[in-house]
């Protein structure tokens, strides 16, 4: 048998196919999305993932609570969002369907594992009966009904595994008979199973074997009388590889070390969603990376700022409840006036919230979070691949200002992923950081002398004849002695803030997706890009006035931004969260800001945004309201 | 290279001290000056980090790189330094109620990782600059400020902590004693791994006199045995008394009734800290309080070595790390 058989059965050419894979939180469904977003982005496709998974490790076996699911959308066109209808599901247990069935399109392939269909699991999932035998379930969906645990026995039998080990290789099955149903090369599949299972040949020979029979499966069984088959996108031209926004993040991390040719130091404490960084950057201690694992947030965050003293490049990251943690030492991170990175990977809140789910609702405590008078510089990550960018942008932010920068990613950007165009990183530019050389002569140091970016310099223990003194008594302006003086405090606190707002002029324009003026203008940040993105196109080829504005700096603003607000009549602002970007547009510019706010734990559905676009379109037609005019004038 | 001869003025910094007359700290700050320029490291190479409190204000005070932190996390601090300066010699500057208290976890954690700085606990047993209120180390029964029917917490022993977070060492001085306080600071500074000094400091304020039994040097001599090590625990006005171990307790013997053989012989290298602890757990009145180094072991790994260790380790497995190759590794694609 060759590599990656090729089906006799038809094929049909279709745009872009969404398929969610749901089962137990011990059934493997992550991995198998995972290999499925991975083959496809490889056969050339534009991808967008959606994994969703309780935050219990194993959460009751078989019940609703215990359900894992992993949506992928693969498209020949380029594609923002994993997408809001499902083409195909494929079920492992009751569970698993009656809390999916609802996503899936009518006509939609409904593909289920019999034999995890039985009175026991019935009982788990509190159905009162099978819901595979409604009648309606048959009219409505495409539904094909594989006794997957009884086939990979079979198919592994010959390697002689404990049934509960060969009854794990079921997820591998299922990935063979969605692999044969989508037309994908089995091939980086087997180079992962080498790879991974490659100590236990017993394993990786069983995983393969059910793989092969998942597609054999499909190839044979009267149940498919054809396959689909999605076109490689027009991508821009490039060399591409799939991409998840931690691992983009640790990645942008580790190239702003190497730009600015300084080593890192990562100090964290594991929180959902936001250790895989740890876990990623841990591997590259050969780049200079050092990681420390606290014993608390707090530690973290101030072994951080004890390694930026030191003049190495130094990054926290810890999800709300932890940057809650790190607060204080924030606050003094920016009166130290020393260059740091500190990550927020958003997840549901207040408290513990919603552990595996997204939110964006730390932007006011990121902006605000600190006691005392304390601003800080904060940029968003639009998508997986953008988590690159923005952590190097950070990080020159950091070292241009003297001053920690807050990074604000979300659970759904942090373990989504897409296509990500490798850089050439000849062609990256350099983060040059000058420190400043001492002397013998023993003339009093000024550690708060100032650039013409307000920055301080960054003088590094070992330095000869620069010694000084930080802390977080109110400094002296220049000599940075403590002072209580009343119009100093004044004047540095307005040098800080002052710091903070000259950023405005050091970063783009706001870019728009549509015309700069016109009836709506829809207003995002962060991981709603892709869903706000899509909505605003649709209302475009529905012939509507509508423009996009995406904002990756929260603070400051860029700084055309009030103007490009007063040309249109009505400003849509949506968000995960109960309105706290617009109480920050309305705050600043005046312009009144309409919000779409939710917090279920969930991205936002394209057509959700797009009815509530369209709905006010036809309102903004009339023209503008008399407060916005009189904010114009005013 | 002939390296300047610093002498204690040169650690001085420009800045007006600023501590109650008669506090202990100065005390402390006086013999800090003092010991550094015999250690032979460069001021440039110094830092100090503290917390929040009277003695943090003490880095303000050195013509050295120095940090005065946020309230407990002094420690922490220091582990991102050291960890990626290892060239440095860091000192941690912090009082009972900083370390203990709102600092308890940090201080127990940097002790047992062995990370290589020196802390310097200055124990008045009560809380300075927030005015008077009990610390973690204050007497059961204390009445201050905010336990006017006396406290009712059971008080938490420095050393004891540090022991059984397995400190390399551990050791105790007193302000008032000056020379035995420069000495033991030195030794601290000398050894590889967190070395801990808990300091017996007056707060002549807010809890005068709390520890006068240890301090003053009349009394002194029958409160208080030095510790050296390879030498028996002799202690008194006239050298009579010495504390011996039956089975598992100490007890208070005179040296003339016992022969010389039973008495304990101090071992600060031994690796097992039962005895150590035992030591630790010698309280005024009922026994002598031990001062000097009751803990100093050698040949543990510090972290500071061992997270730089993996890194040159990691280099030269797997050669210095080369972003474009990592950017191509697995699986990509082209898009032509």
């Amino acid at each position: 048998m060759t590599a990656s058989p090729t089906t006799s059965k038809d094929v049909q050419t279709v745009s872009g196919i969404t398929v969610r894979l749901a089962g137990d939180s011990g059934d493997g469904m992550q991995l198998l999305g995972t290999q499925l977003t991975n083959t496809s982005a490889l056969a050339g496709n534009d991808v967008a993932t959606f994994p969703d998974f309780p935050a219990e490790i194993r959460a009751p076996r078989g019940t609703r609570a215990g359900v894992s699911g992993f949506q992928v959308r693969f498209a020949s066109e380029e594609i923002f969002t994993p997408g809001d209808h499902l083409d195909a599901l494929v079920v492992m247990n009751p569970a698993a369907m009656v809390t999916n069935l609802g996503d899936l399109r009518k006509g939609g392939i409904l593909i289920a594992n019999e034999d995890g269909f039985n009175e026991k699991e019935f009982k788990l999932a509190k159905v009162e009966s099978n819901p595979l035998d409604a009648s309606v379930i048959e009219e409505v969906y495409r539904v094909i009904k594989v006794p997957m645990t009884a086939l990979t026995r079979e198919a592994v039998a010959a390697h002689g595994l404990s049934q509960k080990i060969a009854d794990r290789c079921k997820n591998f099955f299922a990935m063979g008979l969605v692999y044969w149903l989508f037309g994908r090369s089995l091939e980086p599949t087997l180079r992962f199973i080498e790879d991974k299972f490659g100590k236990k040949p017993d394993i990786a020979a069983a995983n393969i074997s059910a793989l092969r029979a998942g597609w054999a499966f499909g190839e044979t069984t009267e149940a498919f009388g054809e396959s689909y088959q999605v076109e490689a996108a027009d991508l821009v031209k490039g060399t591409y590889r799939n991409m998840m926004g931690n691992q983009a993040l640790a990645w942008g991390l580790v190239a702003a070390s190497k730009l600015s040719d300084k080593d890192m130091f990562y100090g964290t404490y594991p929180i959902t969603p936001a250790s895989d960084i740890l876990h990623e950057v841990t591997r590259f201690k050969n780049f200079g990376v050092r990681t420390f694992q606290a014993e608390d947030e707090i530690a973290a965050v101030c072994a951080t700022i004890g390694a930026a003293f030191g003049g190495t490049m130094a990054v926290t990251a810890s999800s709300g409840p932890g940057i809650a943690l790190k607060a204080e030492a924030m606050g003094l991170g920016m009166m130290l006036e020393l260059p740091m990175i500190v990550i927020n990977v958003q997840r549901g809140g207040p408290s513990t919230g919603l552990p595996t789910k997204t939110e964006q609702s730390d932007l006011l405590q990121c902006m605000f979070g600190r006691n005392g008078e304390s601003p800080l510089p904060i940029l968003a990550p639009r998508s997986p691949g953008d988590c690159f960018d923005i952590a190097v942008e950070a990080w020159r932010l950091a070292v241009e200002c003297m001053c920690p920068v807050l990074i604000l990613s979300d659970g759904y950007i942090a373990n989504g992923s897409e296509p990500w165009k490798i850089p050439d990183v000849s062609k990256l530019p350099k983060i040059v950081i000058k420190h400043p050389e001492g002397g013998e002569s023993d003339a009093p140091f000024m550690p708060y002398a100032r650039d013409e970016n307000l920055a301080r310099p960054w003088a590094i223990p070992g330095t000869q004849g620069l010694m000084h003194r930080l802390g977080g008594l109110e400094k002296e302006d220049g000599t940075g002695n403590v002072s209580y003086d009343p119009a100093n405090h004044q004047h540095m606190t307005d040098t800080r803030a002052a710091k903070v707002s000259r950023i405005a002029e050091r970063i783009p324009d706001q870019d728009v997706y549509g015309e700069t003026s016109g009836d709506v203008l829809v207003i995002s940040w962060g991981g709603t890009y892709g869903s706000c993105h899509t909505a605003v196109r649709n209302c475009r080829n529905a012939g509507h006035s509508v423009s996009h504005a995406h904002l990756r700096y929260i603070n400051p603003l860029p700084k055309n931004l009030g103007e490009l607000m007063r040309g249109f009549n009505k400003v849509i602002v949506p968000e995960l969260n109960m309105g706290q970007l617009r109480m920050l547009l309305r705050a600043k510019y005046l312009v009144d800001c309409i919000g779409v706010n939710k917090v279920q734990g969930k991205p936002f559905a394209v057509s959700e945004l797009f009815e509530a676009i369209e709905s006010h379109v036809s309102t903004a037609k009339d023209g503008k309201s008399k407060a916005d005019v009189r904010n114009k004038a005013g | 290279m002939n390296l300047p001869v610093l002498k204690a003025a040169d650690f001085a910094s420009d800045q007006d001290v600023r501590w109650c007359p008669g506090c202990g700290d100065y005390s402390i700050l006086a013999q800090m000056k003092k010991v550094l320029p015999e250690l032979g490291v460069p001021r440039e190479k110094t830092v100090f980090i503290s917390g929040i409190g009277c003695s943090s204000r003490f880095p303000y005070y050195m013509n050295t790189y120095g940090m005065h932190s946020i309230h407990g996390r002094a420690p922490t601090f220091a582990t991102g330094l050291k960890s990626t300066r290892p060239d440095l010699m860091v000192w941690v500057i912090t009082g009972d109620g900083d370390a203990l208290s709102i600092g308890g976890n940090h201080f127990i954690h940097c002790l047992r990782r062995n990370l290589d700085i020196n802390i310097v606990l200055f124990n008045n047993r009560i809380y300075g600059l927030t005015k008077g209120q009990y610390s973690p180390t204050s007497s059961e029964g204390q009445v201050t400020k905010s336990t006017p029917m006396g406290s009712i917490d059971h008080p938490l022993h420095p050393l004891s902590v540090a022991l059984a977070a397995e400190a390399t060492f551990v050791a105790r001085s007193i302000d008032a004693h000056v020379k035995h306080l420069g000495e033991t600071l030195k030794r601290a500074a000398e050894h590889k791994g967190t070395s801990l000094v808990e300091v017996y400091q007056n707060c002549n304020v807010f809890n005068d006199g709390a520890m006068a039994y240890a301090q003053e040097r009349k009394q002194r001599a029958e409160n208080v045995v030095e510790l050296e090590h390879g030498k028996p625990l002799i202690f008194g006005t006239n050298n009579d008394k010495a504390v011996r171990l039956v089975g598992n307790h100490l007890e208070v013997v005179n040296v003339a009734d016992v022969p010389a053989d039973d008495l304990l012989i101090h071992d600060e290298k031994e690796m097992n800290p039962s005895i150590q602890m035992m030591l630790a757990r010698m309280r005024y009145p009922e026994m002598p309080e031990p001062i000097g180094v009751l803990r100093a072991v050698q040949g543990i790994a510090t972290y500071n070595d061992q997270i730089n260790d993996q890194v040159t380790a990691a280099k030269a497995k797997k050669g210095e790390g080369d972003l474009q190759a990592l950017f191509n590794s697995g699986d990509t694609w082209e898009v032509a």
